[in-house]
C-alpha cells in the first residue's frame, strides 16, 4: 500500500495545436501538490490523463498504484475529482445529490457532510438551479470531500471565489492533511494559495513541466541580491545567477541556486551586498516561465 | 493551543521563520513551559492552514537550535533545558543589538558614541515612565 499517490513518467499527448511532452510527476502520500501554470499550459490535460479521462499517447501513469487508464474503474473509488465543468442536476437539491453520493460510495461520511454544509453556509433543501458561483463550487467540493477519497484532484478550486469562500476551501484542504494517508493535487493560477498550502509545487508552461520541487527548497533557492557595484564596474552573473540588472551602481542579481557562498563571491568582485531578499512564489513563477521560454527560443 | 498563531502575508520573512518566531515567543513568555508537549506537525499545519512541509521545516530548525525535541512517533516537546526562556529573550536582545550596531556602522558612528546613544535611550525610557 506504499505506492505514491501519483506517479507519471515520460507521458506525452499530441493534439493538433498543442502537445504535452515528457511529463514527469510524482506525489508521495500525505502531501499536497500545487500545479501552477498560465492558461492553456496543459494543467487540465495533465489532470485528465491521470484520471484516465484522456488517454496518453505514451508514457506510464499510476495513481494510488493503479495503472491508468487501464485501472480507471478500480481507481475511481479512491479518487475524488472536482472541476468547474462538473455536471450537477440543476432541478435537484444539494440534499438529493448528497443522498445519491451516499448510495454509491461506501466511505461517505454523513456527519462530515453535515458539518461541511454548515461550515460552507450551504442549504441542503436548495435547488442547484440559480445558485451563485461560490455556492456551486462549495457544493461540488462538499460532494467530493465527504467521500473521504485517498486522493483529491481539484481543477482550479479557488478560481472566481471571494476571499471568504477561498479561505473556507483552503481550510478544508489543509484539514484533509491531518490524515497522513491522504493526498491532494490542485491546479491554480493563484500563486498565493499554492504557496500557503502546498508541500510540493510544479510549474507547467506550454505543455512542459519546467520545475517540480519541494516548496521549501523552491523558496530557499530563489533569492534576489541587492548589490552596490564599485564605481564604473558592471557586475557579472556569477554561477547560479540567472540574471543581473544594473543601473548606475545599483544592481539586482536573481538566483535559483542560492547558497551562503554567493554573497561572499559578489563581495570578492568588489560589490557590497545590501540585502538578500526572499521571493514570493509569484515572482519565482514569472521568472521561471520567462527563463524557460528564453531557453526554448535559444 | 495554537489559536493565537497567525501567519502574515505582508511579513516578508518566510512562513517557516514566522512559525519559529511565534513558538519561541510562547516559550520566552512561558506560555509553553520547558518539557511541555507541543502540537504535532500535522495538527499545527491544519490549525494554521499552511502546508505540512512548512511546519516540518520550522520544527527541524528549532530542533537544531535546541529549542524543541522530537521523538519519532511520540511527537515534539519544548526542550527541558533549564533557563531556555531566558536564553530565548537574550537571543532576541542580541539580534536587536547587532542590528543597531550594523546601522550605526553604516552611519559612521563609533562604538563609543553608540554606548552614549544607548545610555540616552535608557534615559528617554525612564523619563517616559515617570510621566
Amino acid at each position: 500500500m506504499n505506492h505514491p499517490a501519483i506517479d507519471m513518467s515520460g507521458v506525452g499527448k499530441t493534439y493538433r495545436f498543442f502537445s504535452l511532452e515528457n511529463i514527469e510527476l510524482k506525489l508521495p502520500r500525505g502531501e499536497i501538490m500545487g500545479l501552477i501554470g498560465p492558461n492553456g499550459a496543459g494543467k487540465s490535460t495533465t489532470i485528465r490523463i491521470l484520471l484516465g479521462l484522456v488517454h496518453q499517447d505514451h508514457g506510464d501513469v499510476r495513481v494510488l498504484g493503479h495503472p491508468m487508464p487501464a485501472g480507471q474503474v478500480a481507481a475511481k473509488w479512491d479518487i475524488g475529482f472536482a472541476s468547474e465543468d462538473m455536471r450537477l442536476y440543476e432541478s435537484q437539491t444539494l440534499g438529493w445529490h448528497m443522498q445519491w453520493m451516499q448510495s454509491i460510495y461506501r466511505n461517505w461520511d454523513s456527519g462530515y457532510a453535515q458539518r461541511l454544509l454548515k461550515r460552507f453556509g450551504l442549504r441542503a433543501e436548495q435547488r442547484l438551479k440559480g445558485i451563485s458561483h461560490g455556492q456551486r463550487v462549495k457544493s461540488t467540493l462538499l460532494l467530493v470531500l465527504a467521500r473521504k477519497p485517498k486522493l483529491l484532484v481539484l481543477d482550479e478550486p479557488t478560481t472566481g471565489l471571494d476571499p471568504v469562500a477561498r479561505h473556507e476551501i483552503l481550510r478544508e484542504l489543509t484539514d484533509v492533511m491531518r490524515d497522513e494517508g491522504r493526498s491532494v493535487l490542485f491546479s491554480s493560477h493563484n500563486t498565493q494559495d499554492v504557496e500557503q498550502i502546498s508541500d510540493r509545487i510544479t510549474f507547467i508552461d506550454r505543455g512542459r513541466i519546467i520545475d517540480s520541487m519541494d516548496k521549501e527548497l523552491f523558496l530557499d533557492r530563489w533569492r534576489r541580491l541587492r548589490l552596490e557595484a564599485p564605481f564604473g564596474v558592471t557586475l557579472p552573473a556569477l554561477p547560479g545567477v540567472i540574471g543581473v540588472r544594473q543601473e548606475g551602481r545599483m544592481a539586482i542579481a536573481t538566483t535559483n541556486a542560492f547558497n551562503p557562498g554567493l554573497p561572499h563571491a559578489y563581495e570578492q568582485t568588489g560589490a557590497r551586498v545590501q540585502r538578500i531578499e526572499n521571493m514570493t512564489l509569484e515572482e519565482i513563477f514569472v521568472a521561471n516561465v520567462e527563463r524557460s521560454r528564453e531557453e526554448v527560443e535559444v | 493551543m495554537s489559536g493565537a498563531f497567525a501567519i502574515s502575508q505582508s511579513d516578508k520573512r518566510p512562513m517557516y521563520f514566522q512559525i519559529m518566531d511565534q513558538i519561541k515567543q510562547r516559550i520566552a513568555v512561558r506560555d509553553w513551559a520547558e518539557g511541555q508537549p507541543i502540537p504535532s506537525i500535522r495538527q499545527l499545519a491544519a490549525d494554521l492552514q499552511v502546508s505540512v512541509i512548512t511546519v516540518k521545516r520550522a520544527y527541524l530548525e528549532l530542533e537544531r537550535e535546541g529549542v524543541i525535541v522530537t521523538h519519532q512517533g511520540k511527537g515534539s516537546h519544548v526542550a527541558s533545558t533549564p533557563g531556555l526562556a531566558v536564553r530565548l529573550r537574550e537571543q532576541e536582545l542580541r539580534q536587536h543589538l547587532e542590528q543597531a550596531t550594523r546601522l550605526a556602522l553604516q552611519l559612521g558612528i563609533e562604538p563609543r558614541q553608540l554606548e552614549e546613544r544607548l545610555r540616552e535611550a535608557g534615559d528617554r525610557i525612564a523619563e517616559k515612565e515617570t510621566i
